[in-house]
């Protein structure tokens, strides 16, 4: 089973639910950090790397003894990324959307791909949950592309639990498409309201059945409830704001792993997500 | 020799544009006759990405052999160098007097980009 | 004219709640949402809407099962799985590259121009104020980024005003490089945890890249005072200017649930004393980087 956990914005604990929810599970589990823009993950569940793999994608690099200037290797491309220039074609690496068009559309078959660095991937370990993350190169621009790259190291026979980056754009999208479930992580403010109502609307369109866990639910007002409510989206679990949890997850630490209570309020909202999906995994640990 | 200048309008008399990327016109002219050739660049200038890459394919391919504009971001910049196109990117005021300027030699070409790249 | 981007690397930071704050104090602004993903200041500013125009960028592959012969081809060449055993394509996952409908043999793919969002022009109680709204699952919040500030800025330079102040977007990609090029300088806003510390330093190097001055406030500071210290420490190491300390208040969320300014709502609290030092000593630095470079 797959869960994406995500939210509509940054701030509202979605990565101390994601990590949480991990290590409170008793089976095999791995976590995937795909929030590669700003990979935290790690920070809490504190894994051994053992290994890291520097991703790349394909760029085109033109064989200026083949090519005759042509041009339709920049007719085709839609991102503005290989120009013919006076006598030479020069590829623009940083724009190129690796689509290979340039390159299947070159008569001279001038053209072959080299590689721009997107970023890495680590991979490590920590008391049996296997932890992968990817972490966006600075300067890269493009999500996507990584985070599909993190999620080739799914296993289906174990849960996995993927912390999703913030927002509803592409790249989080990447992070939840084909998950089985969609844990969206909001606060009970005009902002996380608002942020849940887009988050909530990227998941219907992949069409994921999803749950809330409402954070800091004594701050703010009742919006958030009477909206799950009207759209029909259960809430999960309630956290209310204790000013102890804030300074634990300042420093890095995880409630489950000191606190029984709090590990009996993530196996219950881990049953409540395998009941809702309905088929519950079985426990190999 | 033809020179391209970043335009805001068709003919000689246009304010230069300080864009070139997104300048609305580039005017592409004879320095010897003042022939001219107003080259569209709209599609370019609601571009979001990499119009100052294209803006330089468009000069290279009406063989102009020096650009005239305000500003140049990096991208555009290596396009022109890589076709051997000389930039002047401060210069302002109309085409003919950036033409006039060219033609005593009052023009300084640069060897950098002058803005940040254009995201 | 100045632009100050206000940035964190992650977000719930409180980011935004700050920059409303600094949207009451700062004269003769042009506000700016470029956190297009979650735009959430509108809710803050209520802006009243003068101009609204569709926001269109890319391309997306439509075929029509009329004229398609199911050869394959575009199966073959199409590098995001986007299109399917049933030759529909999905269009979340199409990148808008185009092969598919440059090489179709049969002619039978449209590629229409993708309308992504809105973009809007408004009139808030502190000054003008642009701002857009994202599609769902749309990419480019970039591009879109890129639009916002740009039509802040002829904005400003219509009516005269001599500061952008821009809620930036989280994170260090596309949106957030958007959102740097050409700024006059950037306000990072860190939280006092280990990953308040990391968030910074990623933004801050993203920020030195651009060659961007940058300041940085830690908001919450009392939550966390050692690695509040830790985040100022590193900030003198880089050059980035310390600002000051924020400490928790729950003034902040409360004026937020009013839709208020942290000042409409209470400005006398210690955040809001707290604020108020940081935005002086900002617009003090803008001050003086203006007067430099105009000598
Ligand atoms: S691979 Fe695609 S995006 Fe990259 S340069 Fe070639 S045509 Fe353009
Ligand atoms: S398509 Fe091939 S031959 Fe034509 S310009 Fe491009 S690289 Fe050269």
């Amino acid at each position: 089973m797959i869960i994406s956990v995500a939210s509509g914005k940054g701030g509202t604990g979605k990565t101390t639910i994601a990590t949480n929810l991990a290590c409170s599970y008793e089976g095999s589990v791995q976590f995937l950090d795909c929030d590669v823009e700003e990979p935290n993950a790690h920070l809490f569940i504190r894994p051994d790397i053992h290994d890291v793999e520097t991703i790349r994608t394909p760029v085109p690099e033109v064989d200026m003894e083949k090519c005759t200037l042509c041009g339709k290797c920049s007719e085709i491309c839609q991102f503005n990324a290989i120009a013919v220039l006076g006598e030479t074609v020069l590829p623009f690496p940083e724009l190129c959307h690796s689509c290979g068009g340039c390159m299947a559309v070159c008569p001279e078959k001038a053209i072959t791909e080299t590689g721009r660095e997107l970023g890495i991937i680590e991979r490590g370990s920590r008391k049996g949950m296997a932890f992968i993350h990817g972490k966006l190169r600075i300067g890269e621009a493009m999500a996507p592309p990584l985070i599909r790259k993190v999620r080739e190291n799914i296993r289906p026979d174990v849960l996995t639990i993927i912390d999703a980056p913030p927002g509803t754009s592409c790249p989080v999208i990447a992070s939840m498409k084909g998950a089985d479930f969609v844990l969206l992580v909001t606060e009970p403010t005009p902002f996380g309201l608002y942020d849940l109502k887009l988050a909530l609307g990227a998941v219907k369109l992949l069409g994921i059945p999803c749950g809330l866990v409402i954070n800091r639910s004594d701050i703010g007002d009742d919006h958030v409830r009477a909206y799950a409510e009207a759209e029909k989206v259960p809430v999960l679990m309630e956290i209310t704001f204790a000013r102890k949890i804030a300074e634990a997850y300042s420093r890095g630490e995880m409630p489950v792993e000191t606190d029984d209570h709090w590990k009996a309020m993530f196996r219950e909202l881990y049953s409540r997500i395998a009941a809702i999906v309905q088929t519950p995994i079985e426990k190999t640990g | 020799m033809k020179i391209a200048i970043s335009s805001r309008g068709k003919d000689l008399d246009s304010p230069i544009d300080p864009r070139f990327g997104r300048a609305p016109y580039l005017i592409i002219v004879d320095t010897d006759s003042l022939e001219f050739e107003a080259v569209d660049n709209g599609a370019n200038m609601n571009a979001f990405k990499g119009a100052g890459i294209q803006a330089a394919a468009a000069v290279s391919k009406k063989g102009a052999k020096a650009l005239l504009t305000g500003h140049c971001g990096p991208k555009a910049f290596q396009a022109l160098e890589a076709a051997q196109i000389k930039v002047a990117n401060d210069v302002s005021g109309t085409v003919r007097d950036a033409v006039a300027a060219y033609n005593e030699g009052n023009v300084s070409f640069s060897d950098n980009p002058n803005t940040d790249a254009h995201w | 004219m100045q632009e100050l981007v206000v940035i964190s690397g992650k977000g719930g930071t409180g980011k935004t709640t700050l920059l409303a704050a600094f949207a009451s104090l700062a004269h003769n602004k042009v506000l700016c949402d470029a956190d297009v993903d979650a735009a959430d200041l509108h809710l803050i500013l209520d802006p009243k809407i003068r101009q609204r125009h569709d926001f269109q960028s890319g391309h997306t592959a439509e075929i029509n099962p009329e004229a398609c012969t199911r050869c394959g081809l575009c199966r073959e060449l199409c590098r995001f799985d986007a299109i399917g055993e049933n030759f529909q394509v999905d269009p979340i996952s199409c990148e808008g590259c185009g092969v598919c409908y440059y090489f179709c043999p049969e002619n039978a793919i449209a590629f229409p121009l993708n309308t992504c969002g809105e973009w809007y022009v408004s009139d808030t109680r502190f000054g003008p104020m642009a701002h857009a709204r994202l599609g769902i699952a749309e990419e480019n919040s970039g591009k879109l980024v890129t639009l916002i500030r740009q039509q802040g800025k002829e904005r400003a330079q219509r009516d005269g005003l001599d500061l952008l102040l821009t809620d930036g977007p989280p994170g260090v990609g596309c949106p957030v490089i958007a959102s740097l090029g050409g700024a006059t300088a950037v306000l990072i806003v860190a939280e006092p945890s280990v990953s308040g510390l990391h968030d910074m330093e990623r933004v801050a190097q993203l920020a030195a890249g651009f060659n961007i001055p940058a300041m940085v406030c830690i908001n919450k500071f009392d939550i966390n005072p050692e690695q509040g210290k830790a985040i100022e420490a590193y900030a003198e190491k880089k050059n980035i200017a310390v600002m000051g300390r924020i400490p928790f208040d729950p003034m902040f969320t409360k004026a937020m649930v009013m839709g208020k300014t942290l000042f409409e709502y209470n400005g006398r609290s210690e955040g809001s004393d707290a604020v108020r030092s940081i935005w002086e000593k900002v617009a003090q630095r803008l001050d003086d980087m203006e007067r430099k470079n105009s000598q």
